[in-house]
């Protein structure tokens, strides 16, 4: 059987810069990852080359086909993203920014049906925006708006999410929120999740499989454990760490030690 | 949101109306209605008429133009003026004027009359920069906003440059008649003229319309549109032609007129939202409106004189659109 997502011997270089250096990685269904690495090290560009919005050297598969081969439109309805940033240059409300996720499942002249109201207010609920619907967009909190983009990212009900740290403007208790609503979507949904991350904790806690990137390389890809060693963390960020496992779940916790 | 539609349905309907009854000459529609043949109709049916449908007609097509290009452009700060194609229409206009004064086109072989061919001119120099600028602009099969951008205000800033050139080698009579073209102005034109600029106007809008989920995508930026399943190149490369197509007929009939293309979208959003389904039509109906009343005032300002119908847009336009940014400014994103 053919991996949800795959990637083999990508190259991406801006100019001389290269950002991936012959990264392959496969990603199975109903899998949850967390990319990590320190700032410049090819975790956005992945990204981008994984939903299809970034062109590289190298293979690129969904479902075992070529993703070149799939329509936006086909694509949107697997694949949804949320940003690491968005712009929204014109006034739109909270509501209408999550509807936009259905664009790609109704009749281009129709409105939104039913189905796509009810796919909104939804994934609106799960996120805690239900309030927000209302509101204009560009006047949202940098959390709030987060919560919004990943609302809409729900929305486009994909089999596949991809997240550039989408906890980076949220407080403690979103952070949790919705890092607790992506493992439930996960084994409710069979919802194949891959998250760029800078919290190496929340990212022990939450996801079984994590990938470290070192300047465009894989440097260790596997269990919490394997990957979030003193010595990793070492080599790659350049930080001396203390990483103890403490109960319950026994998940590696880093301690910096100043 | 669609009672908005409907509302400004019914007053541009009456915004037609009276604009064709207002004039230097006062005319009474129950005799116009009552005698056919009575000087009031053919004041009102043979003069003003077709000349208010015109002016809805271009109106409308000026301020969905705006819309759609502030949205393909991300610029709320866009305009119909710039893309390259208005340079391009008013230096082919120009150009006929002078070197051709006299020309005249037959109209389906003499039978429908004879036009004016400064129209023809100026489309065909609408059509030549567009695609001057389409390749300038063209990088790696996208029009990039950014280069489509300084591609079209450079191009129209070289263009002004030569017509104020030519402006000044012509001889004072003429000058003034350019100058005249220039400001953007309407003026009686036969039925079937009107009724074919009308349906090309509508065909172009109606285009537009049909991808109005799109345009809301695409104003989140090229990589969101792509996520969300737009495919984005291959929209924004159609939009580009079809407004280049718009606005090269318009200007090409009748001067570059400012202001509708930029304010009333921005008026518009603030009213109905940015929802390019319903901000399209929205959109044309009140530059139809606006537009309409412009050039009434435009007649009646200076009777029996005209004044150019770009230079009432301007003034009413700008001091509104100030006030409403200074009144309105926190509701907007930038």
């Amino acid at each position: 059987m053919s991996a949800a997502l795959e990637v083999e011997d990508l190259l991406f270089a801006y100019g001389p810069r290269r950002v991936l250096d012959r990264v392959s990685l496969a990603i199975q269904k109903g899998e949850m990852i967390g990319v990590l690495g320190p700032n410049g090290s090819g975790k956005t560009t992945l990204l981008k080359i994984l939903s299809g919005v970034l062109a590289a050297r190298g293979a690129v598969r969904l479902a075992g086909r070529p993703i070149e081969a799939y329509s936006r439109n086909e694509l949107s309805r697997i694949i949804a993203v949320v940003p690491q940033e968005s712009e929204i240059h014109f006034p739109f409300t909270a509501a209408e920014i999550v509807l936009m996720a259905r664009a790609s499942h109704h009749e281009r002249l129709a409105l939104e049906g039913a189905a796509d109201l009810d796919a909104a207010r939804r994934s609106m609920a799960a996120t805690d925006t239900e309030s927000l619907a209302d509101r204009w967009v560009h006047e949202l909190s940098g959390g709030e708006k987060q919560r919004v983009m990943i609302a809409r990212a729900l929305a486009q009900e994909a089999e596949i999410l991809l997240m550039d740290e989408p906890a980076a403007f949220l407080d403690l208790k979103h952070q949790l929120g919705v890092f607790d609503l992506m493992r439930r979507l996960n084994r409710e949904r069979k919802l194949t999740v891959v998250a760029a991350l800078h919290d190496l904790n929340l990212a022990a806690l939450f996801f079984p499989r994590l990938v470290l990137l070192e300047n465009g390389r894989i440097h260790r890809d596997g269990a919490p454990e394997e990957v979030l060693t003193e010595d990793t963390i070492r080599q790659v960020y350049g930080v001396e760490v203390r990483v103890e496992r403490p109960e319950p779940q026994r998940r590696p916790h880093i301690f910096i030690r100043p | 949101m669609i009672a908005v539609n409907g509302a400004l349905l019914a007053l541009l309907a009456a915004s037609l109306l009276a604009c064709a009854l207002i004039g230097p000459v006062a005319i009474d529609l129950k005799r116009a209605l009552a005698d056919f043949f009575s000087p009031d109709a053919e004041i009102l049916f043979r003069a003003r008429l077709p000349r208010v449908l015109l002016g809805a007609a271009i109106g409308g097509g000026m301020a969905a133009c705006g819309v759609v290009l502030q949205a393909m452009l991300r610029n709320p700060l866009a305009c119909p003026q710039m893309l390259g194609v208005s340079g391009g229409a008013s230096l082919g206009g120009i150009l006929g004027m002078i070197f051709f004064p006299h020309w005249l086109l037959p109209l389906a072989g003499g039978l429908l009359g004879e036009v004016s061919w400064v129209p023809l001119a100026a489309f065909l120099g609408a059509l030549l920069s567009m695609g001057l600028v389409y390749r300038l602009a063209l990088f790696h099969g996208r029009l990039h906003p950014y280069h489509l951008l300084l591609t079209g205000v450079i191009f129209n800033s070289f263009v002004a440059a030569l017509i104020m050139f030519l402006n000044s080698i012509v001889d004072f009579y003429q000058a003034q008649g350019l100058l005249f073209w220039l400001m953007g102005n309407l003026s009686t034109r036969a039925y079937p003229t009107v009724a074919f600029i009308a349906a090309y106007i509508a065909a172009g809008f109606l285009w537009l319309w049909s991808h109005g989920l799109r345009f809301n995508l695409i104003t989140l930026g090229e990589e969101a549109a792509l996520q969300l399943g737009v495919e984005v190149a291959s929209v924004e490369r159609q939009a580009f032609v079809a407004t280049s197509l718009m606005i090269g007929a318009m200007v090409s009939v009748s001067g570059m007129i400012g202001f509708v293309g930029l304010m009333v979208p921005h008026v518009m959003r603030l009213l109905v939202g940015s929802d390019h389904r319903l901000l399209l039509p929205a959109s044309f109906l009140a530059g139809a409106i606006f537009l309409c009343w412009a050039d009434t005032l435009a007649r009646v300002l200076l009777a029996p004189a005209e004044l150019p119908v770009g230079i009432v847009t301007a003034f009413f336009g700008g001091p509104f659109f100030i006030y409403l940014l200074y009144r309105e400014g926190r509701r907007l994103p930038v």
